[in-house]
């Protein structure tokens, strides 16, 4: 189904705006005041993991049980630090003229060969301005989370180290002023993802998990690097000022190119189609860093690549398309995906999945959609760490099972979980006036207004993504008990819940962004400015169908599941569908049958060929030149007579060479 | 025939120059007047004295050398132009006065060997008899030592500073002599170092024979024996071609000779082997330096006019000298012989960057040009072999320094850091990234192939993988082979062995990460003064 929209979709896009350019990336170096403070969001949490992880095993052994017991604090403190930073640099931003909202800080030159240059430069605009205050706000409360989530783990130091890594990772990726920069933070997110997913790396399944990630990611980083060597190449620089100046002079196949690997980079990260079948086992790792890393920030990284580099996009419709469809296609995939998933941190996996297709859903539709892409962005960020978080404490209290067929009924024993959890749910689904409702309202309005089968299959994604997580919602804290035996839930302590309810009211409000248009106004030097095309219907009208279509969903999980018993174990006899989407849509019988048994293939031909061709040449090389080495030596005898005679012979080949050179 | 005319002596731009070499003539009146037990602090105070006082006038001197001629080169002609104070001088002199210091560290090591030096007690007494036994009872040393190689330092740069074909031979003799004598002088193996200064004499004089008649030959074809004369004559073409060629095949030889180059590099594993290990690491990376620099002065100066005749001898030798070197070096089984043949190589690498000269006008903007590029080499060159050579000193058991291979086995357990800052050395000499080796040899090939020497680029690439197959042969030793028997002990050197060998590490590693400020000093450094 998905293959043949395709088709239809590629047949007449009218997506790219004709002659529309993104703004030039111009910032003003010397803004001054706090604005120097700037490396300073980067410097506190990298302090932090250096102290953590880098300092503390010198240690003598008692300072070392002290800040084993004590290091988490002071992780804590230096992200919460960071987010206060953010939040006084957000502030004098506002103050600041639209026009003059690019404040740039150079740091250093970081490399310099030949006519390449690349300094170790920061940017600082309303887009980096809010992702700041979602990396270090979020990251904050999940570290506070975490203090309780982690209590008893031996190892709690790394982890907050790793963590703080993490957070100082992901800052350099969106404060970075050059993709080099960018990539060095993208480079360490991925770093930290891999170090966190094999956290628990006694477990085979987390080690396995860890590995899949890294080497899925590897996939798009080289798309990612083959794309800022394109840069080098073509412009002779990667710095988002000079590149987005540059780009209109590039030819057309290049700028294909440059859009598409970046788009390879982009779905390695966010996990989208085909590099999605990391996500999934990723939730092997500690919950707080599947609501951190999986949900909330660094899966967006993909969506930040493709809006930050506006400037390319706007210039290739080719790159734009191959954008939405890879968005619609993983939004279903991703939904479809949750609804067959016991597994709670699975199912929410799912829909990360499918929300970030949404994002790059809006990404993908030029200048109309970025402002939105960012602002589910960020809603998503609110939403999802909240779940993710609630997932947690759920898990929590039911001895770290996942399985949601053991859950049921737990809304009485887990009050605040509960009631934080269903903001979040009703966030996610769209329920009118929640956060959700308002971002995803307005990435499909504008896909229908640009596309009608784009439009049309958003929507539809909307409605399983209702269906799936009533589903979720009902099967753990609605129906009957199926706790295992022995299991008694209980609420999670203070450091968890507080955590919960901030982030549960920003899920409810964090629609007040778009009060105004103000989010659309605020990134406009950032995203640009463009006609806005008219929807084939009135909004209004577009949202009621919206709303409808999810009450639908709604309703469908109401019946399905909500009325019928839930078996303790899953039931077998299932459809065919049922069993693909449990199956991951055989993502990885996909990966096995496309790369990887072609890939084996490959390697042993190249192995035998290496020890038949190569090691052949070699071995009788390297015999040669011993038989050669062998026969030298035994000039050197050890006489000086021989020696002097060699030196006369020597002497004579000299000046023979020169004599001869001159009779030609 | 002219005038006798008493020359000028530029005392402040042949400080460095006179420093040295008042400080070995005071050490030779310290030996006379001195006791005994003084002598040896007194004599390493001197001489590293004298080294960095010179060392501080480079410094100044290089600040301070007058625009000459035009904008490339700097300097100025002293003592009546038989000297050139210009940048490749200033840079070797003070090349040469950094490894010359890293040279008398390794002399004064006294905790190697149970408190003596590793020098013999006294060199008079026949091995083996009653005269050799009471010199070791009494803990005796030659501090004479200090003297020679103070010598040999100033005639180490007195060689490359040279501008006419006379002082040039004296350098290259002052240079000489005193080697010969250091290498006869080890405490242990005393017969192997005896021979070996032996045959270095007796070749070096044969060489020397050889030199002096070529400088003869040119002499009688342009008229003059300065450098300058001699590039003019060959400009506008006078007398006959073959006194020209012949002459300057001859001094080749003699150049040649002191480098190592193939085929004149029989006395190199032989002297390398036989001479004690400090004497061994000094004269390896300061008699590299001195004598390239000479070969560049003499060829780029002196003959530049006529570069189309002596290139392709060069390439024949570059080329011989990087894969025989290498291919002999396989088959070695110590470790001194070893690097004496990699030394070799070397020696047809380095060619590889003089034989990438072109004129100054031929040069692209940004590229380097091989004055240059030769210059770099020999900096990471020095330093990587003399660090190389102080480690080979460390390895030891019963009967003094144990520098066969397969005794070098589980050194890597025995004592991981020396393994390991050996290791970095050796994959310095095979010139692998993120060392200096690699940096030199990419300066150097890039300046051959910019100079149209493709075919010794190739050739010089793939003796750098023959050469790599050694390197990394002996690292295979040192931590993937069983121990033989009690396997390899490491003493414990001084601070005095610690400083050079970390001093060596620390440039290797920093030349190979950021070669920039010391590519940029080669650059100021300039062309030839002519």
């Amino acid at each position: 189904m998905n293959l043949l929209s395709h088709s239809v979709l590629l047949a007449g896009l009218p997506m790219a705006e004709e002659g529309a350019t993104a703004p030039v990336v111009a910032p003003d170096m010397g803004a001054g005041g706090v604005f120097d403070l700037l490396w300073l969001v980067i410097a506190l949490p990298l302090l932090g993991a250096v102290l953590l992880l880098g300092v503390t095993p010198f240690l003598p052994p008692s300072l070392r049980a002290s800040v084993d017991k004590h290091g988490h604090l002071l992780g804590t403190a230096l992200a919460a630090l960071s987010f206060v930073l953010s939040l006084v640099l957000f502030v004098a931003l506002l103050g600041r003229d639209a026009e003059a909202r690019q404040v740039g800080q150079q740091l250093w030159t970081w490399f310099e060969t030949g006519s390449l240059t690349v300094g170790m430069d920061l940017l600082y605009d309303p887009l980096a301005a809010l992702f700041l205050l979602l990396i270090t706000g979020v990251g904050s409360l999940i570290h506070v989370y975490a203090i309780g989530y982690m209590e008893h783990d031996p190892r709690r130091r790394r982890f907050f180290g790793y963590l703080n890594l993490f957070v100082a990772a992901m800052l350099t990726l969106i404060l970075s002023a050059n993709f080099v920069g960018l990539f060095l933070g993208w480079e360490g997110v991925g770093l930290a993802s891999y170090l966190l997913i094999g956290f628990w790396q006694h477990k085979p399944s987390a080690a396995a998990a860890a590995k899949k990630a890294f080497v899925i990611n590897r996939v798009g980083d080289i798309g990612l690097s083959l794309a800022i060597a394109l840069m080098f190449a073509t412009f002779g620089t990667t710095d988002f000022g000079a590149v987005s100046e540059l780009a209109g002079e590039a030819d057309q196949g290049t700028l294909n190119a440059l859009g598409l690997l970046l788009l390879l980079g982009a779905c390695g990260k966010s996990a989208q189609v085909p590099l999605q079948a990391w996500l999934l086992d990723a939730m092997e790792g500690p919950t707080p860093v599947s609501a951190l890393i999986h949900a909330a920030t660094m899966v967006t990284a993909g969506v930040y690549l493709v809006v930050r580099s506006n400037f390319i996009y706007e210039l290739t419709p080719v790159a734009q398309t191959a954008v939405v469809v890879v968005a619609t296609v993983t939004l279903l995939w991703g939904a479809i995906l949750g609804c067959a998933k016991d597994d709670i941190k699975k199912a929410l996996a799912g829909s990360t999945m499918s929300q970030i297709g949404y994002m790059m859903l809006a990404a993908g539709l030029g200048p109309a959609g970025y402002p939105y892409a960012i602002f589910h962005l960020l809603t998503h960020g609110f939403f999802k760490a909240n779940m993710f978080l609630g997932a947690g404490s759920v898990m929590h209290g039911m001895d770290d099972d996942v399985d949601m067929r053991h859950y049921g009924a737990l809304r009485k024993a887990m009050p605040v979980t509960f009631l934080t959890f269903a903001m979040g749910y009703l966030a996610i689904i769209g329920f009118p006036g929640f956060s959700g409702f308002w971002s995803k309202d307005r990435i499909i309005e504008t896909a229908l207004a640009e596309n009608l089968v784009v439009g049309l299959l958003a929507l539809l994604g909307a409605g399983i993504t209702a269906f799936y997580m009533t589903r979720l919602m009902l099967m753990t804290f609605f129906t009957t008990k199926r706790w295992e035996p022995g299991v008694h839930p209980h609420e999670s302590p203070r450091v968890m819940t507080v955590p919960l309810v901030v982030l549960a009211a920003l899920s409810v409000l964090g629609g007040v962004l778009l009060l105004g248009d103000w989010i659309k106004t605020w990134l406009e030097p950032v995203t640009g400015t463009v006609e806005h095309h008219e929807p084939p219907l009135p909004a209004l009208v577009i949202t009621l169908i919206i709303t409808a279509v999810v009450a639908i969903g709604v309703a469908a999980a109401w019946f399905l599941v909500g009325k019928r018993d839930i078996p303790r174990e899953a039931p077998r006899d299932v459809s065919f569908a049922t069993r693909a989407a449990r199956a991951d849509l055989y993502g990885d019988a996909i990966n096995d049958a496309v790369v990887v048994r072609p890939g084996a293939g490959l390697v042993g031909g190249l192995t035998a060929f290496d020890r038949r061709g190569v090691d052949g040449a070699v071995e009788g090389g390297s015999l040669a030149v011993g038989g050669l080495s062998s026969t030298l030596r035994r000039v050197q005898n050890g006489f000086v007579r021989s020696y002097a005679l060699s030196l006369l012979g020597g002497a004579l080949l000299v000046v023979l060479a020169l004599l001869a050179v001159n009779l030609r | 025939m002219t005038e006798f005319v008493k020359p000028s002596i530029e005392y402040f731009e042949l400080w460095p120059l006179l420093v040295v070499f008042g400080a070995a003539c005071l050490g030779v009146v310290v030996e006379a007047f001195l006791p005994r037990t003084l002598r040896y602090p007194v004599q390493v105070v001197l001489a590293i004295g004298g080294l960095v006082l010179a060392l501080v006038g480079v410094v100044l001197v290089a600040q301070d050398v007058r625009t000459y001629d035009d904008g490339a080169a700097r300097g100025i002609l002293a003592v009546g132009g038989t000297i050139a104070v210009d940048g490749p001088s200033l840079f070797i002199w003070g090349l040469v006065l950094a490894l010359s210091v890293a040279g008398v560290l390794l002399f004064a090591e006294r905790h190697l060997d149970g408190g003596v030096s590793a020098f013999a007690g006294q060199a008079a007494a026949v091995p083996g008899t009653d005269a050799e036994t009471a010199s070791i009872a009494a803990n005796r040393e030659h501090t004479e030592v200090y003297p020679l190689m103070m010598f040999a330092v100033f005639g180490m740069m007195l060689f490359p500073a040279a501008n006419d074909l006379l002082t040039m031979f004296v350098g290259l003799e002052i240079l000489s002599l005193p080697l010969y004598l250091l290498s006869g002088l080890a405490r242990r193996r005393r017969l192997l170092s005896q021979e070996a200064a032996l045959k270095y004499f007796l070749l070096g004089a044969f060489s020397s024979g050889f030199f002096l008649y070529g400088a003869a030959l040119l002499y009688g074809y342009a008229g003059s024996m300065d450098f300058a004369a001699i590039n003019e004559a060959v400009r506008n073409d006078v007398g006959s071609s073959s006194l020209l060629l012949i002459g300057t095949g001859l001094m080749s030889v003699g150049l040649l000779f002191k480098v190592g180059a193939v085929p004149f590099q029989a006395w190199t594993p032989d002297v390398y082997q036989g001479a004690p290990t400090p004497v061994t690491a000094f004269m390896a990376a300061g008699t590299k330096v001195a004598a390239f620099g000479a070969i560049m002065r003499l060829f780029y100066v002196a003959l530049g006019a006529d570069r189309w005749s002596w290139q392709p001898m060069l390439w024949i030798i570059a080329i011989l000298s990087m894969f025989v070197g290498a291919a002999l070096a396989i088959t070695q089984s110590d470790i001194k012989r070893l690097l004496a043949y990699s030394s070799v190589a070397h020696t047809g690498f380095i060619l590889t960057g003089v034989l990438g000269v072109q004129a100054a006008d031929q040069l692209a903007t940004g590229e380097i040009s091989s004055v240059q590029a030769v210059l770099f080499y020999l900096a990471t060159y020095g330093f990587a072999t003399i660090g190389a050579f102080a480690v080979v000193g460390l390895v030891r058991d019963g009967g003094g320094e144990t520098t066969a291979i397969d005794r070098w086995a589980g050194l890597g357990k025995e004592s991981p850091v020396v393994a390991a800052v050996f290791a970095f050395f050796l994959l310095a000499m095979a010139g692998i990234p993120l060392t200096s080796g690699f940096v030199g040899k990419l300066a150097v090939f890039s300046v051959a192939l910019a100079a149209g020497a493709w075919p010794v680029v190739v050739a010089a690439v793939l003796a750098s993988i023959l050469a790599a197959f050694l390197y990394i042969r002996v690292i295979k030793v040192m931590y993937f082979d069983e121990p033989v028997g009690a396997g390899p002990s490491v003493a414990y050197p001084s601070v005095l062995t610690a400083t050079t060998i970390a001093v060596g590490a620390a440039v290797t590693l920093v030349l190979g990460v950021l070669p920039g400020p010391v590519l940029e000093l080669a650059a100021v450094a300039g062309e030839f003064i002519r």
